[in-house]
């Protein structure tokens, strides 16, 4: 649209960068949030996800075995052992030492002096053998600082502990249960409606129109604290549990109308007249009308609304919270998410590796059907305004 | 999986039922007024008849819901604020009086309106930006659908990936999180970011205008294409450079759809909820209306007369709106 003549300006470059640092910045978490999901977890512990493809090093500190594990070899008496196995820690070890104070005052393989003829190698598989000339004393074996350095670990470890222990597996099959039935069945209600707004003449339709504009907007905090009281009513005068998936489906379904009426009467009225003139001269009824042409026609703004529905009941929490209730079997992903912010809030494994099940699916319906979510959100927004 | 099962079930005996209401009803209707009754002015009043029926059997279902979830209850919330804790003895006004000087509901409204202004404001200017620069480039189209992506993720994912950009570690240990990390680069001390007062409301508001700038963008990159070159040509002419093109040419055509952007984020922010709560749940001076509505909703056993009232509250603040979007919806309307 901008005119050719811009495009050719010598500050082009500086439009790529401006746009490529844009980028940059919107992508950048989301690109945390994965790497981050695919470390090991001790890595992903101590350092930056951006250091993922460098080796890591840590300081460590760990005991050797203790006097009673000493042999005599040669005049000396030896205590050896591995510490990394002992320590149970995985990499290559670097460097080591003794004393607090110069925790790596030794590269590995190198003989340390402890004094009093005192020695101490660490090699680099972490092997190591302390020994001196006098009987070891004392109960505990003496302390070993040592850096170990680790290749980057990439492992799908806590996506299987996500998905078995953590119970995102069936808070996913959950989720899948409040949406599926929460997007279909809004579209055929609001079709008809669509369509009775959108050519037929009755008494009091701008109003209702103006209605369903009105309701658009209407926060959904105001609908919680009634609808909430009527399920527990409900639900006592029946002896049936108040919280069920009939329950929210039907809350989505109510929740959902607006926006799935005003979309699809926007569109339907949009169509040309002749074709629906032409169907009621040639004798079609105003149901063969809708069933036969407008339902089969509408297909684009159908799916829009379909992608927006979906969208929100998947991602939707508070609905979830208010009217579902947080057992095993009814736990939505969100909830369990929010649930593990509290109780997991610093195991960023578990966390990451969460979130990234639960935005997949919204993300790969959002890349393949861009389209559809795009004509929907200029068709929902600047008619609506 | 039986689940499952049970939902796609429901997904069937759903729409059959609702095929089964529209076909049913329709038989019906034609069947109580035939048109070739036994007189042609029996017929015609028939038709006449079914006539003004049908709409109502067409829009039965939809109105029956929207006036259970929406109607009702909106209603019925303005009565309940009127109530005591559990809706039992009327109280007049005493909601409301309490609300007046409840620090924690000042608090809520002083931070809705450091929102109101941020995130609305942010969205639409990088939305603008992105969208008048992407169009000026080869891969625009696959830039804006990056940008355009934090759309699709829930608000409780975007809350876990900027905790996790916000990551802040004690000193001595390394930074994991990106932020901290440049900071303490850059020769500055980590913080913990969320838990400053006052800048932390910003720190949340960031996720949501990341999230909303894809929104702005798409709308506004529209509104931009729909601008008559003409216009653009002779500001060329006239030796405009990009940057006054853009502010004095582009930006005062597309007004009106800024404005449906603005209010549109404007509902959006009134309404957010999750971030605030699954970020600090209030803490640290960061509450706002809609999460200190759920806080009184459910403290305690509930103070629904309070929640409600507070529910209120919001409603109010969107109703210009409403009656903004409602008359030019109608001028929209007109003569169709």
């Amino acid at each position: 649209m901008i005119s050719g003549s811009n495009t050719k300006s010598p500050l082009l470059w500086v439009v790529h960068l401006s746009v490529f640092l844009l980028v940059l910045l919107w992508t950048l978490p989301t690109i945390g949030l994965f790497v981050s999901s695919l470390r090991d977890k001790d890595q992903l512990a101590v350092s930056g996800w951006w250091t993922a493809l460098l080796s890591s090093e840590q300081n460590e500190i760990g005991r050797a075995h203790g006097p009673d594990a000493q042999v005599l070899k040669d005049g000396l008496y030896v205590i050896s052992g591995n510490i990394l196995q002992e320590e149970g820690k995985k990499g290559t070890l670097i460097a080591f030492g003794w004393r607090a104070q110069e925790p790596a005052a030794f590269k590995a393989g190198e003989t340390a002096d402890l004094g009093k003829d005192g020695k101490m190698t660490v090699n680099s598989d972490g092997s190591y053998e302390i020994s001196q000339p006098t009987e070891w004393t004392g109960s505990r074996g003496k302390r070993i600082f040592f850096t170990i350095e680790t290749p980057p670990i990439f492992t799908l470890d806590n996506y299987r502990e996500v998905l078995t222990a953590e119970g995102i597996g069936q808070s996913f099959v959950n989720s899948l249960t409040v949406t599926i039935p929460s997007t279909i069945i809004p579209i055929l209600i609001a079709a008809f409606a669509a369509y009775a707004l959108a050519w037929m003449h009755f008494p009091g339709r701008a109003v209702l129109i103006a209605v369903v504009v009105g309701l658009l907007v209407v926060p959904l905090q105001m609908s919680l604290i009634p609808l909430l009281r009527l399920y527990n009513g409900v639900g006592s005068f029946f002896g049936v549990p108040a919280k069920t998936y009939l329950g929210i489906w039907l809350a989505h379904t109510g929740f959902g109308l607006p926006l799935a009426i005003y979309l699809l009467r926007n569109y339907i009225a949009e169509l040309p007249r002749e074709i629906i003139e032409s169907a009621r001269v040639d004798g079609a009824s105003h149901f063969d009308i809708f069933v036969k042409i407008i339902l089969p026609l509408s297909f684009p703004a159908l799916a829009s609304f379909a992608i927006f529905q979906f969208l929100w009941v998947w991602n939707d929490l508070l609905v979830a919270m208010v009217f579902l209730g947080n057992t095993e079997d009814q736990l939505v992903l969100t909830g369990r998410l929010r649930e593990m912010l509290g109780s997991r809030g610093g195991n960023w494994e578990i966390l990451t590796a969460s979130a990234f099940i639960t935005i997949i699916v919204p993300l790969g319906v959002f890349f393949t059907l861009q389209r559809y979510l795009v004509r929907g959100l200029l068709a929902g927004s600047v008619k609506g305004g | 999986m039986e689940q499952l099962a049970s939902a796609l079930g429901t997904v069937v005996v759903g729409v059959l039922a609702c095929v089964a209401y529209f076909y049913g009803s329709n038989w019906l209707l034609d069947r109580v007024f035939p048109a070739n009754a036994a007189t042609p002015e029996g017929g015609i009043r028939n038709l006449r008849m079914a006539h003004a029926v049908r709409p109502w059997l067409f829009l039965g279902p939809a109105l029956l819901a929207l006036g259970l979830y929406l109607v009702y209850p909106a209603i019925d919330s303005i009565r309940l604020s009127l109530y005591n804790s559990d809706s039992t003895q009327f109280v007049g006004l005493d909601n409301y009086v309490w609300l007046w000087f409840d620090a924690g509901f000042r608090q809520s409204m002083f931070n809705n309106m450091l929102w109101l202004i941020f995130v609305p404001a942010m969205s639409t200017f990088f939305g603008l930006v992105i969208a008048a620069l992407t169009d000026r480039i080869w891969w625009g189209n696959i830039a804006k659908s990056l940008i355009f992506m934090p759309m699709a993720i829930s608000f409780i994912g975007a809350s876990i990936i900027w905790k996790f950009v916000y990551e802040y570690r004690g000193e001595g240990s390394a930074q994991i999180g990106i932020v901290n990390a440049i900071v303490e680069a850059l020769g500055g001390d980590p913080q913990a970011w969320i838990t400053i007062p006052f800048w932390n409301n910003f720190f949340l508001m960031i996720i949501l205008v990341w999230i909303q700038t894809g929104f702005a963008m798409v709308i506004l990159s529209a509104a931009l294409r729909g601008i008559p070159e003409e216009t653009i040509e002779a500001a060329t002419i006239d030796g405009a450079n990009g940057v006054q093109i853009f502010f004095f040419i582009m930006v005062p055509q597309i007004w009106k759809t800024i404005a449906v952007v603005w209010t549109t984020i404007t509902i959006t922010v009134l309404k957010v909820f999750d971030i605030v709560f699954a970020m600090t749940n209030g803490q640290w001076d960061t509450q706002v209306l809609a999460n200190y509505m759920y806080d009184w909703m459910f403290r305690g056993g509930g103070d629904f007369g309070r929640g409600a009232t507070i529910a209120v509250v919001i409603m109010l603040l969107v109703v210009p709106i409403m009656i903004w979007n409602i008359r030019s919806a109608t001028a929209d309307t007109k003569g169709h």
